[in-house]
């Protein structure tokens, strides 16, 4: 997707620089740790703030709240975590999640006896499909990330629309077994926080400790030199689109869970915009290469208590859009002068 | 004319008479859907459902043709017309209201350029940004109501024609525009040097040319326009929503796509962006003769998006596949002359 900017420095000149100074590492670096400290920092204190202020904030029905609204988010911010980093971007998720949401609500209408699972697995199918069409116009057809994500974020919204006939799916439809996954199960923790943290935790081992997971990090940082190293970018590149694909749909088995009710014209729209925030909050690099899960569930973390600091605190919530436009262009903007610092500082040992 | 001539004429403005073409079967299949059409009236009418269109789409050409994106424009387009309401509303006269909400639209397109500029960020990430915060803005600002309640004379530009004939002022305004675009782009320096980044910026760096400074004019130039489109549709509506034109941004980029722009940067023109707004507008409003939900329509403009990319792209490979084959059994020599025959 950023073929089309030339002014950002290539992250080849930065590696060639670093790699003549010998200053390699990619982790552990200290103004990238400086933000990690900093973002807990954020959450701690706008939570002791709002506790303050808000009876309502620190309570064991509130706090739950907090986490229900985290899981789902985790979920689709680690598939898109992966996607970043391979320097690309999958605006589609909103719509994955609606489109998977309306799907298997209207399929429970008919079929109300279906077993949990099989409605998990379903979702998550339909949605690695719809990332599989993502995944291939990006890696093999050769369309920017953006405008081919731009596009299918459309066309999956208005199949949501054909598909429901502009019908809500209502609480009665859906079965009490599914609505059991985000109830508190065994001791107070409900299933879908188990889910989300479960598969927040195996991204983060994805990335770290296999070659696939490295790959997207080599393509991520250098892509004609991951593709001389002998990685095949094109098929991980789909394979990110297919991850985040499946996830975003898992996402909206979820959600039906959660709300029990999945409204065609409501449900993940401007998802995207907070999957794409939490993903560069917690430091991954819009430019690729850099970041990880872990950071993506600080940003995660972040953006859930905003949010919900704002509900409790009573201010409107049309608030929400411009904060969480501010926040993206923040975080890129501290990513872009933690990078350039980086990059003096390689050159001057050179 | 030699048989010769002509395939080389139609090589060379394939693009275009493609989309000549598709327009002509746009107009064909809504003329087919409804027999109220094909009237002059109707005709000159339809235009200015998508003029707002045009006027974005006009400078989107030139910031793609850059190499790079606005994602922000329909929210620059909301934000101007709910601030546009406001003034309004709170009995600012529109000889100063209206000035006032050109100057920030400029203001808001220099804020991206500026920012793209000053943390190197590409363009897309910026506007991915300011696309949220700029209508969450107007959001706050209006909450969810409408702004209404403007002058007579300001409201229902659409309705105003030139006196005596059927031609309507919002198509006029546009007319006006796309000359001044097509000259600015393809007869000054100015354009030029767009061309000239959008191929290499590197190079135009190294050149001495003001990169940075270009760039950020291009995106005020953008959000100026979009400010423009913003204030024609206020008075279109009679009102002003922070919801107004939401996704309108997905139709300005296919619209410049389609007209031939390389979302790559470097390559497109004014003439293929005009061609591509009359068959996206004669599309979206036989859709909607024919009854399609505004949802589904915008399935077909995302499909077409995907499309105009896809196609040009695949061809490309197909024809480096075929250069690359005939270099195997024959040479670089070979090749080349392959490639002449067949043309």
């Amino acid at each position: 997707m950023r073929t089309g900017d030339p002014q950002a420095p290539g992250p080849s000149a930065e590696t060639l620089v670093r790699a003549m100074a010998g200053t390699i590492p990619t982790r552990g670096r200290g103004a990238a740790r400086f933000r990690d400290v900093g973002l807990l920092l954020a959450v701690v204190l706008l939570a002791a703030v709002t506790a303050v202020r808000s009876p309502h904030f620190a309570t064991a029905a509130n706090l739950q709240r907090i986490m229900l609204d985290i899981s789902l988010l985790l979920i689709v911010a680690t598939g898109q975590t992966m996607v970043v980093l391979t320097r690309n971007i999958d605006l589609s998720v909103g719509s994955v999640l609606g489109l998977s949401g309306i799907a298997v609500g209207f399929l429970l209408k008919d079929h109300p006896a279906m077993p949990v699972t099989g409605i998990l697995l379903l979702g998550t199918g339909l949605g690695l499909i719809l990332g599989a069409v993502n995944g291939a116009l990006v890696a093999w057809g050769r369309v920017p990330a953006v405008i081919a994500t731009l596009g299918t974020l459309t066309v999956y919204r208005g199949l949501v629309f054909i598909h429901s006939g502009g019908q809500q799916v209502n609480p009665q439809d859906i079965p009490l077994q599914l609505v059991a996954i985000a109830r508190p199960g065994a001791l107070g923790v409900p299933v879908m926080v188990v889910m989300a943290f479960v598969i927040a935790a195996l991204g983060w081992l994805l990335l770290r400790y296999t070659r696939t997971g490295r790959a997207m990090y080599a393509i991520g940082s250098n892509p004609d030199a991951a593709r001389m190293r002998g990685v095949q970018a094109g098929r991980i590149v789909f394979l990110t689109y297919l991850i985040s694909g499946a996830l975003a749909g898992l996402a909206g088995v979820l959600y039906a869970a959660r709300f029990a009710t999945v409204n065609p014209a409501s449900a993940g729209v401007a998802f995207e915009l907070q999957a794409v925030a939490a993903t560069v909050i917690g430091g991954t690099s819009i430019l690729g290469g850099r970041g990880g899960v872990p950071g993506t569930f600080l940003g995660a973390l972040l953006l859930g208590t905003i949010a919900n600091a704002l509900a409790v605190s009573g201010v409107s919530g049309f608030w929400q859009r411009a904060i969480e436009g501010a926040i993206i262009l923040a975080a890129v903007a501290v990513d872009s002068l933690i990078r350039q610092h980086s990059f003096k500082e390689g050159a001057r040992r050179v | 004319m030699s048989r010769e001539r002509l395939r080389e004429l139609a090589v060379q403005s394939g693009p275009e008479l493609l989309l000549v073409a598709l327009f002509a079967a746009s107009l064909a299949f809504s003329a087919w859907l409804s027999p109220y059409f094909l009237r002059v009236t109707t005709l000159f009418d339809m235009t200015s459902q998508f003029m707002e269109l045009g006027l974005m789409a006009l400078a989107m050409t030139l910031v793609i043709i850059m190499g790079q994106i606005d994602l922000s424009v329909a929210s620059i387009l909301a934000l101007v017309g709910v601030v546009f309401g406001l003034l309004s509303e709170n009995g600012v006269s529109l000889a100063l209201a209206i000035p006032a909400a050109l100057a920030l639209a400029a203001v808001l397109g220099m804020i991206n350029g500026w920012l793209a500029v000053a943390f190197r960020l590409p363009a897309l990430v910026v506007t991915l940004g300011t696309m949220a915060l700029y209508r969450g803005i107007g959001q706050i600002l209006l909450g969810d109501r409408s702004a209404y309640g403007f002058p007579a004379w300001f409201v229902s530009i659409d309705f105003r024609y030139i006196p005596g004939t059927p031609v309507p002022l919002p198509l006029v305004i546009f007319a006006a525009f796309a000359v001044g675009f097509f000259l600015l782009l393809h007869r000054t320096t100015f354009g030029r040097l767009v061309y000239a980044v959008g191929n290499n910026a590197e190079a135009c760096r190294f050149s001495g040319i003001a990169v940075d400074r270009l760039q950020v004019a291009v995106f005020t130039l953008s959000g100026l326009m979009s400010g423009m489109a913003g204030l024609m549709m206020t008075s279109r509506f009679a009102s002003a929503r922070w919801d107004m034109a939401s996704g309108l941004e997905l139709d300005v980029i296919t619209t410049v796509v389609l007209g031939g722009t390389s979302i790559f940067g470097g390559r497109g023109t004014i003439t293929g962006t005009v061609l591509a707004l009359f068959v996206i507008g004669t599309l979206r409003y036989g859709m909607g003769l024919a009854n399609v939900l505004p949802q589904n329509q915008s399935v077909v403009i995302g499909l077409l998006l995907i499309l105009a990319i896809l196609g040009p792209e695949t061809g490309r490979a197909w024809q480096a596949r075929r250069r690359r084959a005939a270099v195997r059994k024959g040479g670089e020599l070979q090749a080349s002359k392959a490639e002449v025959s067949a043309r």
